[in-house]
Formats: C-alpha cells, sequence, structure tokens
C-alpha cells in the first residue's frame, strides 16, 4: 500500500488574465511519492495552474497548501526552498555554458566566489547517486534535445528537490527515450525520493507512468481518479468532453504526378560550419506526402531552415515547379512554397507582436490588408478573427501578443496561417509538437485535405507512427543522408529501425 | 493601450527618481534645490524668451533623437547621431558655398538632400557593418563619430577654411540670403518645423506602413522575418539610413538656420542627447517630440544656472547624466508590475 499523505494541494486556485479565465477554481492533491499526471487540451489551464504552484503567478483566488500547512508562494524562490522544483515547457538552459555551470547557477545560495573544482567535485559526487549521468563540462549546445531534458531534470534533483513538476517533458523526445526518462522519475517515486506532477498530453505515458491522474478543460476542473480506474478512451472523453474528432480524408490518387519541389545535390553546413547534410535529392511530386523519418540531430533541423530561407545552403539546388527557388517573398508567394518549422514561437513567430499580425506574416503588403503602402488594420483583424474561429484558437483576442498564448495554441496560429492560404509546396517539421490528440487529428486531417487538393507535402517527423500514417513513401535520414526509402504498407520495422540507429 | 499606461507610468516615476537625485546634487553644491529647480524652470519654460531658447534647442534634438530610435526598431542600439550631424552639416556646407549663387529654395532644397543623403549613408555603412561583417552597431557608430569630428577638423583647419574665421576656424559661409530664417518676429528657425514634420512622418512609416510592419517583423525575430521571405538586409540598411537622414537634415540645420557655416559647433552633443531623447521616448517618433522639448528646456536653463547660482557650466550634462542612468535602469521595471497590466 502507498504511502497516502497529501504532499502538496492546491484548493479552489483562480487565475485571470484580461478576459481569459484561464483558471476557474481548480483543485488538485498531489500525494506523497506518487507521478500525477495532468492532461487537458491545448489552453486548458495546465501551464498557469502549475505555474501557479511555482509561484510564478500568483492565483487571484485559492489557497495553497504544502504539507497541510497554508504557503504563500510569492516566487519562484519561495517554492525553490520549499523543496519545488520545475521543468519549463521551453528549455531554460543557457546554451554557452557548461553543465555544471547551469546547475551551480541555478542554486539559490549561489557563493559570489565560486570555486569551480570543487563545485564539480561535489557535483560528480552526487550525481552518482542520480539516474543520469553527464560529463559535467560539456557546453550545453553541444547536447541533443533528449539529453538537455535529462540535464534540467538532474538539475532539478541536485538542487534537493522534493516534488518535481514536468510541464511536457516529452514532447520533445523519441518514445524510447521518454520510457528511459519517465522510467527513471518513476523509479525514484517508488524509492520514496520524489513525488512528481506531470503535465502531457499521451495517454501511453499516463497508463504506463502514473499513479493518479487529474483532467483540466478550458480552466474548469473535469475529475481526478487512481489510473487503474481510467483508460485512454475515458480521458479522452473528459478532455473533449464527447466532442467528435475531424475524420482523416480519403486519400484521393491523382492522375498527373507533375514534381513540385526537386531538392537537387544539397549539401548544408551547420553552425560550426560542418556538413550535416551531404548532397541530398529528393523529389516531391503533385499530391502526394514525402515523409522524412529518422532521431533528431539528423540533419532535419538545417534541411527546414535552408527550405524556409533561414540558412543558405553550401551547394545544391532547390527546385519549385522546374525553376530556381529563391526564399524571397515574391518566389514564396509566385510558388505558394511555405514551411512550418518546429518550435513556432522561434521559428515562425515575433513573439512580441500580436497574434493577428503574425497571422498576416506572409500577406500584409497585399490587398486587403495594405493599401498605397499602408496597413489596413480593419482588415487584418478580421482575417485573424475568421481564422481564430475557424482553426478554434483560444486567445483573448487578435490584439494579445503570441507569446502569451499556450503553447499548443501558438501551433495552431502557425497552422492557420499556412494551412488557410492556398498551398502548392509545404514543408512541415514535427507539426504535432505539443498538440493535444484532437489538436493532432485535426491538423492530420487538414494536410491530407491539402495533399487532395494537389498540394506536394514533405513531411520531417520524429514521431514514427506519424510517418506511417500520414506519408505515402518516406525516406529514413541518418547522418545528413537519406538511407532508405520505402512505404508506409511496405515498412518493415525492423529494417527501419536499423536504418534509424544509423547502421 | 495598457502597454501605453505602463510606459507613462514607470517613464513619469523614472523621471521623478532622477529629479530627486538631481535635487541631492543641487544640495551637495551648497543651494536650496527648491531654488534651482525655480531657476531651471524659469530658464526652461518660465517666459516667452525662454521658450523660444527652449525650442531652438528642441528643434535639432528631435532629429538625432530619430537617429537612435530608428535602427531600434529592427533592434539595433545606434549612437552614432553626432557623426551624422557632423557629416550632414559639413556636406551640405560645402553644397551650399559651391550653389551660393543659385536660388535660395535651390540651394536649401540641395542641402537639405546632401545632408539626408550623407548623414544616412554613414548610419547605413553602420548597419552594412553589423548585417554583413558582424561587428557591433554602438561601437562602430561610436568611432564613427570620432571619425567624423576629426574629418571635420581636419578639413576646416586646412583646405576648407576661411581665412576670415581666425579663433574658430570655419568654412566659407553659405550666404546671409540662403539661411533659412525665423518663424514670424520669434527667435524660433524653421529648423522645428522640419523636426516636427520628421518625427510625424516617421512615425508614419513605423506605426502604419507596412515598411514599418516589416521592420518590427525583422527587429522582433529575423528568422521569421527570413521566414516570410522578406528582404531583411534591405530593411534594416533602410531603418540606419532614414535614422542617419535625420541627424543628417539636424546638421544641414545648425549650418543653414545659426552658424551659415560648418565648423566645431557642429559637434555641440546633440548627436548625444538625442541618444537620451530616444531613451526617453521608448523609441517612439512621435513621444520624441515632447521629450526633445524637455531636454532642450533644460540645455537652455544652463547659461542661467550658472549666472544664477554659480553653478559650473557640466550642470547641464550632470543633469543629463542622472536622467540617462535612471531611464535606462527603468528598463528593467516593464512588465514587472501587475497592476500596471491588469485590465484591458
Ligand atoms: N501570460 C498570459 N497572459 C495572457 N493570457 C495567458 C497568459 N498565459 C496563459 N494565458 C492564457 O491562458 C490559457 C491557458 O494557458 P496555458 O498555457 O495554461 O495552457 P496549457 O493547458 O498549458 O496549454 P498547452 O497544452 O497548449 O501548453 C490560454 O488561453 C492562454 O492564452
Ligand atoms: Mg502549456
Amino acid at each position: 500500500m502507498k504511502q497516502e499523505s497529501v504532499i502538496l494541494e492546491a484548493v479552489n486556485i483562480g487565475k485571470t488574465f484580461g478576459d481569459v479565465r484561464a483558471l476557474d477554481t481548480i483543485s488538485l492533491k498531489l500525494r506523497a511519492f506518487t507521478v500525477h499526471a495532468l492532461l487537458g487540451e491545448n489552453g486548458a489551464g495546465k501551464s498557469t495552474l502549475v505555474k501557479c504552484l511555482m509561484g510564478y503567478y500568483r492565483p487571484d483566488s485559492g489557497q495553497i497548501l504544502f504539507n497541510q500547512k497554508e504557503e504563500i508562494i510569492e516566487s519562484p524562490q519561495r517554492a525553490t526552498r520549499l523543496g519545488l522544483g520545475m521543468v519549463y515547457q521551453h528549455f531554460t538552459l543557457i546554451p554557452n555554458m557548461t553543465i555544471a555551470e547551469n546547475i551551480v547557477l541555478s542554486r539559490a545560495d549561489l557563493p559570489a566566489v565560486i570555486d569551480w573544482d570543487a563545485e564539480i567535485k561535489i557535483l560528480q559526487e552526487k550525481m552518482a547517486q542520480m539516474p543520469f549521468q553527464f560529463e559535467l563540462r560539456r557546453l550545453v549546445r553541444d547536447l541533443s534535445v533528449g539529453e538537455k531534458q535529462k540535464v534540467e531534470i538532474t538539475k532539478q534533483l541536485l538542487l534537493d528537490t522534493k516534488v518535481l513538476i514536468l510541464d511536457e517533458p516529452t514532447s520533445v523526445l523519441t518514445p524510447t527515450e521518454a520510457d528511459e526518462v519517465l522510467g527513471k522519475i518513476h523509479q525514484l517515486t517508488q524509492q520514496q525520493q520524489l513525488t512528481v506532477l506531470m503535465i502531457t498530453h499521451k495517454f501511453r505515458e499516463v497508463m504506463k507512468f502514473a499513479d493518479h491522474v487529474t483532467v483540466l478543460r478550458k480552466g474548469q476542473f473535469i475529475g481526478s481518479a487512481p489510473v487503474e480506474d481510467v483508460n485512454p478512451q475515458i480521458l479522452s472523453d473528459m478532455m473533449v468532453g464527447g466532442e467528435s474528432l475531424s475524420k482523416p480524408p480519403q486519400r484521393e490518387t491523382l492522375s498527373d504526378s507533375k514534381i513540385k519541389l526537386n531538392i537537387d545535390k544539397l549539401t548544408v553546413h551547420n553552425d560550426q560550419d560542418l556538413p550535416v547534410i551531404q548532397q541530398l535529392d529528393l523529389k516531391v511530386a503533385q499530391g502526394e506526402i514525402v515523409g522524412i523519418a529518422g532521431v533528431s540531430g539528423n540533419g532535419q533541423k538545417q534541411l527546414v531552415e535552408v527550405l524556409s530561407g533561414q540558412r543558405s545552403p553550401q551547394s545544391g539546388e532547390i527546385q519549385a515547379h522546374g525553376q530556381n527557388f529563391l526564399p524571397h517573398q515574391n518566389s514564396i508567394r509566385q510558388h505558394k512554397f511555405f514551411c512550418l518549422p518546429e518550435e513556432p514561437l522561434k521559428n515562425a513567430c515575433v513573439g512580441s507582436l500580436s497574434v493577428a499580425d503574425n497571422i498576416v506574416l506572409h500577406k500584409f503588403n497585399e490587398a486587403p490588408f495594405a493599401k498605397w503602402g499602408l496597413l489596413r488594420r480593419g482588415a487584418i483583424r478580421r482575417r485573424a478573427m475568421e481564422l481564430i474561429q475557424q482553426y478554434r484558437v483560444r486567445t483573448s483576442g487578435p490584439d494579445q501578443p503570441i507569446a502569451a498564448l499556450s503553447g499548443g495554441n501558438v501551433q495552431r496560429v502557425v497552422l492557420a496561417r499556412e494551412l488557410a492560404q492556398d498551398v502548392s509546396i509545404l514543408v512541415v517539421s514535427n507539426p504535432c509538437f505539443g498538440l493535444d490528440f484532437k489538436a493532432v487529428a485535426d491538423i492530420r486531417a487538414q494536410l491530407l485535405q491539402a495533399r487532395n487538393r494537389g498540394a506536394a507535402i514533405l513531411l520531417l517527423s520524429e514521431d514514427l507512427d506519424e510517418i506511417l500514417e500520414m506519408s505515402d513513401r518516406f525516406y529514413v535520414i541518418s547522418g545528413g543522408k537519406l538511407v532508405h526509402h520505402t512505404t508506409p504498407a511496405q515498412a518493415n520495422m525492423n529494417t527501419i529501425g536499423q536504418y534509424m540507429a544509423g547502421h | 493601450m495598457t502597454a501605453l499606461r505602463e510606459t507613462w507610468i514607470i517613464s513619469l516615476a523614472a523621471l521623478a527618481l532622477a529629479f530627486s537625485l538631481v535635487a541631492i546634487f543641487f544640495a551637495t553644491t551648497g543651494n536650496s534645490p527648491w531654488e534651482v529647480f525655480y531657476t531651471l524652470y524659469r530658464g526652461a519654460f518660465g517666459s516667452w524668451f525662454s521658450w523660444q531658447n527652449t525650442l531652438v534647442r528642441a528643434a535639432p534634438l528631435m532629429l538625432t533623437a530619430l537617429c537612435t530610435v530608428l535602427p531600434a526598431r529592427v533592434g539595433l542600439i545606434v549612437i552614432g547621431g553626432e557623426g551624422a550631424v557632423v557629416v550632414g552639416g559639413l556636406c551640405s556646407a560645402l553644397v551650399g558655398i559651391t550653389l551660393q549663387d543659385q536660388s535660395p529654395v535651390l540651394v536649401i532644397t540641395a542641402m537639405v538632400l546632401t545632408g539626408a543623403i550623407t548623414g544616412g549613408m554613414w548610419i547605413a555603412a553602420v548597419g552594412a557593418l553589423r548585417y554583413f561583417r558582424n561587428v557591433n552597431e554602438t561601437i562602430s557608430s561610436l568611432l564613427l563619430n570620432y571619425i567624423a569630428i576629426a574629418i571635420l577638423n581636419f578639413l576646416v583647419i586646412g583646405i576648407l577654411k576661411d581665412p576670415a574665421t581666425l579663433n574658430n576656424p570655419s568654412t566659407h559661409s553659405i550666404g546671409e540670403q540662403n539661411m533659412i530664417g525665423q518663424i514670424g518676429d520669434t527667435s524660433i528657425h524653421w529648423g522645428l518645423a522640419y523636426g516636427i514634420i520628421v518625427c510625424v512622418m516617421l512615425w508614419i512609416l513605423c506605426r502604419r506602413s507596412t515598411f514599418g510592419f516589416a521592420a518590427d517583423v525583422v527587429g522582433g525575430n529575423i528568422r521569421a522575418a527570413r521566414l516570410a521571405g522578406l528582404p531583411v538586409a534591405k530593411v534594416l540598411l533602410w531603418c540606419c539610413f532614414l535614422g542617419g537622414a535625420a541627424a543628417g537634415i539636424a546638421g544641414v540645420l545648425e549650418v543653414a538656420a545659426v552658424h551659415g557655416r560648418a565648423n566645431s559647433a557642429l559637434n555641440a552633443g546633440y548627436g548625444y542627447a538625442g541618444i537620451l531623447v530616444a531613451f526617453l521616448a521608448r523609441q517612439n517618433p512621435l513621444a520624441v517630440i515632447p521629450y526633445a522639448i524637455l531636454l532642450g528646456g533644460i540645455q537652455a536653463s544652463g547659461g542661467l544656472l550658472q549666472r544664477a547660482h554659480d553653478l559650473p557650466d557640466a550642470t547641464v550634462n550632470v543633469i543629463q547624466g542622472i536622467i540617462f542612468m535612471v531611464i535606462l535602469s527603468s528598463e528593467m521595471f516593464y512588465g514587472r508590475f501587475k497592476w500596471l497590466q491588469a485590465k484591458n
């Protein structure tokens, strides 16, 4: 029998931003030494709730009890002193510093002069007891996403965190990495060293690693239960309240399959000027989705950067509709060639500008949004309202800065922007990161519709299931080369796994 | 609108704090702060005479502030206003001297265009160094100030010197008939109108035009700008050019409305004070107008402060320095106070 004392409790928490009621009397009981999953669709208020617990926001109403005693957590420092630690939805490590520096910096009692050798020795000793090990002098920017996530978690453990809050810890990890990380964390709770509150969109992880689950919907508390009493069907009903999912449209085969996107002998270097993509050839025809599967860090990021004009290739050519393509506004419009990179806030949006401004990013200087070089704000706002409704973006309005939206809603804005226009060539990278299952169904349906209308779609994803479900044919990328080509129907999991692992 | 409220409250609080520190400074000089403030007020806004003095100084400040404001829209911190004033002033003086005998309208037009283009190119060079060679724009614009001043001194002492100007070496005069005149029977020259018009025009450009939108995208997230296929280099260089052009016009005004020739009075510090105005205005071209008047007032009262309270003539610089430090530190309070943002 597990110890059932409640270590952290939120009672009737309410929080309003402007006109958005982000949390409406939410309660949550976190039992000691358990893993508690927090589920809910995009914009349900999950991040806001945990930020209230961490002292990052002050709730408008309600109480927080820590060990049955009321605490006013007025700042993140206070939370740290209570033993609460959080890994945020976006990485907070400083890329140009070493792992050791990042860990020491986040200590609350930083001395004026730091004896690095001594610190590193202490860290190494402590780390021996931890589930993950690292070379402490490595620079964070050289780490893969999986490693970064492990560093974030280890950092919290080293800070003597008793209650660890994880905001979508696995949305950037492969299923294998996710299992490793969550498995280790689950183990720590069973050894009575840690209590975990975890936000996630993945039912598989809830069923496998969590002890309890709480579901939120649109800022409301929907229910809480031990995991034994629920199943994915019940959970999904709780999350969306019986709204139906978008049905994937039927795949249509087009009679004539012209090549729309042609990548010819493309070589790309990374920031350190090392080749990450070598002599890559790829063709995508009208009305097909070509997938690129692979573990992250094999050149996918740089390939998308080149296609979206954020990086210049070393050599090679990109052709759209048989013409040389340079990513300038005119040719982007002429060829209707659009890109949906991952991490939209970093790669595809201007965080300080409003939702409306971000929605018209491609079209702000053409009619009806501009006339004689002047912006027509009215038309821009009307367009934004339309798309906000159509794509069910949760925002207080078109004038809200996009950086204030929940992670999944930023993704929706960008998808709305790119998919609502007439597209002919589309490059998509991990479109479903951080989206709830309903949004995932929506987006996959949208991509298929675009394909059926004749768009050529290049889909890069670390999620093999997504590739298998979406693509007409796909490649495996490894070390910057396309090492394998097959179709979902003929795919052999073993072979693919070996190619992905670089054999 | 909330952002506006936050800006106002924090700016006013910062100014209040700055003036309290200034009061302490006055007290250390053995004066009663209240009396000195009263003198400052009299010297700046106390009479129509002091208002005129203030506005004459505000005109170049508006223009030099824009030299920091426009590059800031694309995320660059440029402090090269002083250099652009000098270059614009010097080059326009040369054009004015050469065209002396043409019609005054032509001379003035040619001078303004020359000043704007040369000042613009001067700051565009800063932008180009930044974009193509990754040279820090703050450092390069500062160094270009020194280069501009050195060129000016070299030329007015050397080949361009009018032998008649002995103790204040200057170029030849552009001719009395070509000077920009005063507004009505005031002592304020038409440069004030230039300043206000340019501020309003650039405000419209920044806030209402597609160019301003592109600049906000480039300044906000260059990766998004590239994704949208915007001509990043062009937008960045144009912003630098327009800022430099405004400062160049300030140089033209100093030559064509005040001194009639180019000399070391061109580097009287309007470029540096303009940086302060730009930060006070939080890089908003329209807000530049009132803050330039405030700073112009402080500068105008310098003489009276010296005479009435026996304060050193660097007093004005001390006041400006204190305000600048406080304003820069106040930047960190934006977004910190929930009650300033509450309600939409
Ligand atoms: N700082 C803020 N200012 C204004 N509104 C905000 C702010 N933070 C969150 N919101 C709004 O509150 C709501 C809840 O956001 P929250 O980030 O908690 O969602 P979430 O459940 O974490 O979603 P996701 O799964 O997409 O991360 C959203 O509608 C969001 O727009
Ligand atoms: Mg979230």
